[in-house]
């Protein structure tokens, strides 16, 4: 691992190490990967009862008829509720994100009302003294469904005589959002080359570690309640929940403790949290849900699921005028949190990092009955950029130029930035060339086309396909006025408490909800410089309302880049009060205090000195604090960022397809990421290792496939196909840096980077190694079935 | 993801779990290492009323040397099996496909006759049983019978193990000197079923191809033998071997899934067949 630009740290020019940029071995993970720790699932609560829900195995059925009375004969079982049976307890699951004015937004029941309109929709639930009794209950259930033709293909929806899924809605449209930046008729007709491809990005279901999980439990004989789930957004689960149940927000405690995993499925108000608390409410016991991994093939929201209509247009010289792309985005049976606008978080970045006269964007949101959308890993920016880099290999190849060669010639140049791009967003910094040249070396660029064009000649049953992807994405989510201006319910602020307590250690109180990520050492490692203390006396509190009362929670690569600007602001602030304490002790002018290593010294007098701890201990005994100072050594800061931060880099894959068999192959993948500040590079490191699997993932592997009449098909692991380790070779990654500009400490963000950049690597790997073929296109997941029918239809002359 | 209720039995000895499973009905099923059984219970896909517990069962266990063939116990977990001397001196296409069985968690627990036994269509060891002339060992209440490869597997999921029947170990005659295997398992992660799998034993004489046997993975009901690739290699040298390849999908009938569709399987039992053929024969 090289850097080439040196990072900055908090705190130039101290003798001991910056705890910034040292790959610190991740101090929660002994309990993690051990799992000896509190989870939703082992959480202890006496006497609780468990929830079975009652899911429809029919995608569009009216329900005319259930006859709970069986179930609730059998010993154990405590009761069965219908919609019926909970009345105004049956809230709604909330959708914040009206994204048009004009947007269809249905009800969304914790427990469908008349109709289900998916499988796996909740027509009932349960309360038995034990999970196995609640399994066998829920089979007694007996429920009458009249089924209805069921639509899930988005343009069968979108068309005349379509069943109608929300039929006091009339339609199944749920929005049609546009958005024109320049002129793209105009930019089209002064172009030459105009190039056009309907790609699919395909449905995946994320599949985290743990499922989903609550419990809650009533607080004694008042009227509190204490709610865990294994959830990524406990901050915004509260008030939610306060908001659809009427529990007042100030007695209801929301904990996700150690969460394993979420990728976006579990920032959400599922039913089941709302069910574990009205039901809670309703019978004065702890309830508790645990999924299992069959329901959450069905009942965890999905990701992805767009048609993309992409159309670049360029002159003969290679220099692009215009791109326009039209989405069809299939939202599913109802609207979840965040589902509607999950398109539009692409919707600025499908320029990627190229200049442009004109783009025009726009998206229909579509009712389908299938399981709904939602955020996954990138949300919105891994379709765009594997739209936009697809579509500039496609024009690379329709103009005979290297695909590398064609972005450099578009791309942003490193001095051009701050740069405003086309769809109004302004990249703060980044520096492609370096990136790419870096890659290109690392990859042996030329040597593999080299290779490329022996096999090529020697007619090699196995081809060699180079792809390429120079992709940006926006992070840090989000300045809350822009937020606001997208007509998004919620800020985007962040917020971080730090105490150093009387003894010296401190607690650092953030509002960022790790579920993996690693901020226990990550959070540790900058307060460590910012206070001079060492990272182990750093104690990181998260994903408690009580403890933690302010926070946005984690998502979108939002934690460092917001989350980050808050611990910083917060560790000066203590700062900023214990040199008045420490120069009032001194008996020493603030102003000739330095503070170096977390200690006070008088500037030359390296004899007068004293430790942030010392001071720490002075402000909890406060017997001699400056006059009007109020006792204790805390610091608080909630951070509205200014700007999104862009990070970017050059992924190049090198992909093996077998002709005969279709089956592709990754052998080499090289990738050269700009994250900005890294704070931790053993964590960076992970995160875009993890995120090249998922991306790589969707390219080869995964993909959620449902039959005409709803069924998901791929609703187990044998048929949902996860790559492991065994599937995908070494990476090799590398680092440049070039610091953001909108955030102190210059990082930009690194969650998704992977996961976005690598999809379109692989595909745009797989489209070239089968381009003499006369191939410009294939499917995902590129199986080797549909490589193989790709080639099949190349040679016998048809559309790939 | 929890099982219905169900009794469960743990016999001493294979007399008394033959008489558990005959009194248990036709409901009553055996346990073995539980690697498709257990999932199957806890989808509840399979609602036995009664498990008879074999898989402590001493006398399942382990390989023995019988004079012109090697008697694998049913109750061998796989990675015995594919480590154990006797197996890769005589029947080491046993270990190679073994090798490519699920994921080494599941090679300790899983069972050579379980997988048998459970008789998936994309299992592997059953190709191999088929291609080597195995003979397999049953007992029932009527005491013990011997079926060929070529009968015990009747259908999907299904053999000629009757309700009550257990089997206990699985005969397979040395092929002595001449010969050598390949078995080519496709799929599309690594640890996952196989779409297709061709399994190749070939006798070279004299520089071409003596006799070979071809047996294919996921082309039907069951395992099959491509009778018309196996006729056409008599004799074939190095050339011969594409154009009886192209025979391997004849008279096979293989499912459309969500991996393949039956036209795309029958391209790569050729493909493979050839592949097979041509790395076992190692002209």
């Amino acid at each position: 691992m090289t850097e080439t630009t040196e990072a900055g740290t908090a705190q130039a020019g101290t003798a001991r190490t910056p705890a910034i940029g040292s790959p610190v071995r991740r101090k929660e993970d002994d309990r993690l990967v051990t799992g000896q720790t509190t989870w939703t699932d082992n959480v202890a609560l006496p006497g609780a009862l468990h929830m079975g829900l009652v899911r429809s195995p029919i995608a569009h059925a009216r329900i005319t008829g259930i006859d709970t009375s069986a179930a609730k004969a059998m010993p154990g079982v405590v009761d069965v509720f219908t919609a019926a049976d909970l009345g105004d307890d049956n809230v709604k699951i909330p959708c914040v994100w009206p994204v048009t004015d004009d947007i269809v937004m249905p009800d969304f029941h914790s427990l469908a009302v008349d109709k289900v309109r998916q499988v796996g929709d909740v027509v009932a639930v349960v309360l038995a003294q034990d999970k196995v009794t609640a399994e066998d209950a829920i089979e007694n259930v007996v429920v009458d469904y009249d089924p209805l033709p069921a639509v899930v293909d988005m343009e069968a929806a979108l068309a005349d005589g379509s069943p109608i899924l929300h039929e006091d809605k009339g339609t199944n449209q749920c929005y049609t959002m546009n958005f024109p930046c320049g002129d793209y008729e105009a930019a089209k007709a002064a172009s030459d080359v105009v190039v056009s491809r309907r790609f699919i990005n395909q449905r995946l279901i994320p599949v985290a570690m743990e499922p989903r999980a609550v419990a809650c439990s009533p607080m004694g004989t008042s009227e509190e309640y204490t709610l865990w789930s294994a959830t990524q957004v406990p901050h915004v689960l509260r008030v939610l929940l306060a908001l659809s149940t009427g529990v007042p927000e100030n007695q209801l405690r929301v904990i996700a403790p150690d969460v394993g995993g979420g990728f976006g499925s579990k920032l959400q108000m599922y039913r089941e949290e709302a069910l574990a608390l009205v039901l809670a409410r309703r019978l004065g016991r702890p309830v508790r849900w645990t999924e299992t991994r069959s329901e959450n093939m069905v009942a965890t929201h999905h990701g992805r699921d767009q048609i993309q209509d992409v159309e670049i247009a360029a002159t003969r010289d290679g220099t692009i005028k215009g791109l326009k792309v039209a989405l069809t985005a299939n939202m599913g049976a109802y609207l979840q949190i965040i589902t509607p606008g999950i398109p539009l978080l692409g919707m600025f970045m499908y320029n990627g990092i190229y200049k442009m006269d004109a783009y025009d964007f726009s998206c229909t949101g579509v009712f389908t009955n299938t399981t709904p959308t939602d955020a996954y890993r990138g949300a919105g920016r891994p379709e765009a950029t594997y739209a936009i880099e697809r579509i500039v290999d496609e024009l690379a190849a329709e103009l005979g130029m290297d695909p590398i060669e064609l972005r450099r010639k578009n791309w942003i140049a490193h001095e051009e930035f701050p740069y405003q791009t086309i769809s109004g967003l302004t990249y703060d910094t980044g520096n492609y060339e370096a990136a790419t040249e870096k890659a290109l070396e690392l990859f042996k660029y030329d040597e593999l086309r080299a290779e490329q064009q022996r096999r090529r000649e020697s007619n090699d049953l196995v081809q060699l396909g180079i792809g390429v992807s120079t992709f940006t994405e926006m992070c840090g989510l989000a300045p809350s006025r822009t937020l606001g201006a997208l007509k998004y319910v919620a800020g985007g602020w962040e917020n971080c408490t730090i105490r150093v307590l009387p003894l010296g250690k401190v607690e650092l109180v953030t509002g960022t909800s790790p579920h993996g990520q690693g901020h226990v050492t990550s959070w540790s490692q900058i307060a460590s410089d910012v206070l001079g203390v060492p990272v182990e006396d750093v104690e990181v509190i998260h994903g408690d309302t009580a403890r933690s009362p302010y926070g946005m929670d984690t998502y979108g690569s939002r934690s460092l880049a917001v989350g980050g600007q808050a611990i910083l602001r917060a560790g000066q602030k203590v700062v900023e009060k214990a040199k008045l304490i420490a120069a009032h002790q001194m008996e020493a002018n603030p102003d000739d205090l330095e503070f170096v290593d977390g200690a006070f010294r008088v500037k030359g007098d390296p004899e007068k000195s004293t430790t942030i701890q010392a001071v720490a201990f002075e402000a909890f005994t406060a017997h001699n604090l400056p006059d009007g100072m109020e006792p204790t050594l805390s610091g608080e800061s909630t951070v509205d960022p200014a700007d999104f931060s862009f990070p970017h880099g050059t992924h190049l894959a090198a992909m093996e397809v077998d002709t005969e068999t279709g089956k592709a192959t990754l052998r080499s993948y090289v990738c050269v990421d700009d994250v900005g500040v890294v704070v931790n590079p053993l964590i960076v490191e992970g995160q875009v290792h993890g995120g090249i699997a998922q991306g790589v993932a969707q390219a080869l592997y995964e993909g959620a496939v449902y039959d005409a009449d709803g069924n998901l098909l791929t609703a187990s692991m044998a048929d949902y196909l996860l790559p492991t380790a065994l599937d995908l070779p070494s990476f090799v990654t590398d680092r440049t840096v070039t610091p953001s500009t909108t955030h102190p400490l210059g990082t930009k963000g690194v969650g998704e980077a992977g996961t976005i950049a690598s999809t379109p690597a692989i595909i745009n790997g797989v489209v070239d190694a089968l381009r003499p073929y006369g191939v410009n296109d294939v499917p995902m997941p590129a199986s080797p079935e549909h490589v193989w029918r790709t080639l099949q239809a190349a040679k016998a002359g048809g559309a790939a | 993801m929890i099982p219905a209720a169900f009794d469960y039995v743990r016999p001493g000895s294979l007399d008394e779990a033959v008489r558990a499973l005959h009194e248990g009905g036709e409901d009553a099923k055996v346990l073995a290492g539980g690697q498709s059984l257990m999932p199957m219970l806890r989808m509840r896909l399979a609602t036995p009323s009664l498990l008879v517990d074999c898989s402590r069962l001493g006398e399942l266990r382990g390989v023995r040397d019988d004079g012109d063939a090697i008697v694998i116990g049913a109750g061998t977990p796989h990675h015995e099996v594919m480590h154990d001397a006797l197996v890769r001196a005589h029947a080491p296409l046993i270990a190679t496909v073994t090798a490519t069985v699920a994921d080494p968690a599941i090679r300790h627990r899983g069972t050579f006759g379980g997988s048998l036994a459970h008789a998936d269509p994309a299992a592997d060891l059953p190709t191999a049983a088929l291609v080597l002339g195995a003979q397999f060992s049953i007992v029932g209440p009527g005491g013990r019978r011997t079926v060929a490869a070529a009968d015990f597997f009747t259908d999907f999921f299904t053999t000629a193990l009757a309700a009550d029947e257990i089997l206990e170990s699985v005969r397979i005659p040395k092929l002595g000197d001449g010969w050598s295997f390949d078995y080519q398992k496709f799929n599309r992660t690594a640890q996952a079923w196989a779409i297709v799998g061709v399994a190749a034993a070939v006798r070279r004489s004299n520089g071409s191809i003596a006799e070979a046997r071809v047996g294919l993975t996921n082309m039907g009901a069951g395992p099959l033998r491509a009778s018309a690739t196996e006729a056409a290699l008599a004799g074939a040298g190095a050339d011969g071997i594409a154009a009886a390849a192209e025979q391997a999908a004849q008279n096979t009938s293989p499912t459309s899934d969500l991996h393949a569709q039956a036209d795309f399987r029958q391209h790569l039992a050729r493909v493979l067949t050839r592949r097979a053929v041509t790395n076992a024969a190692r002209f």
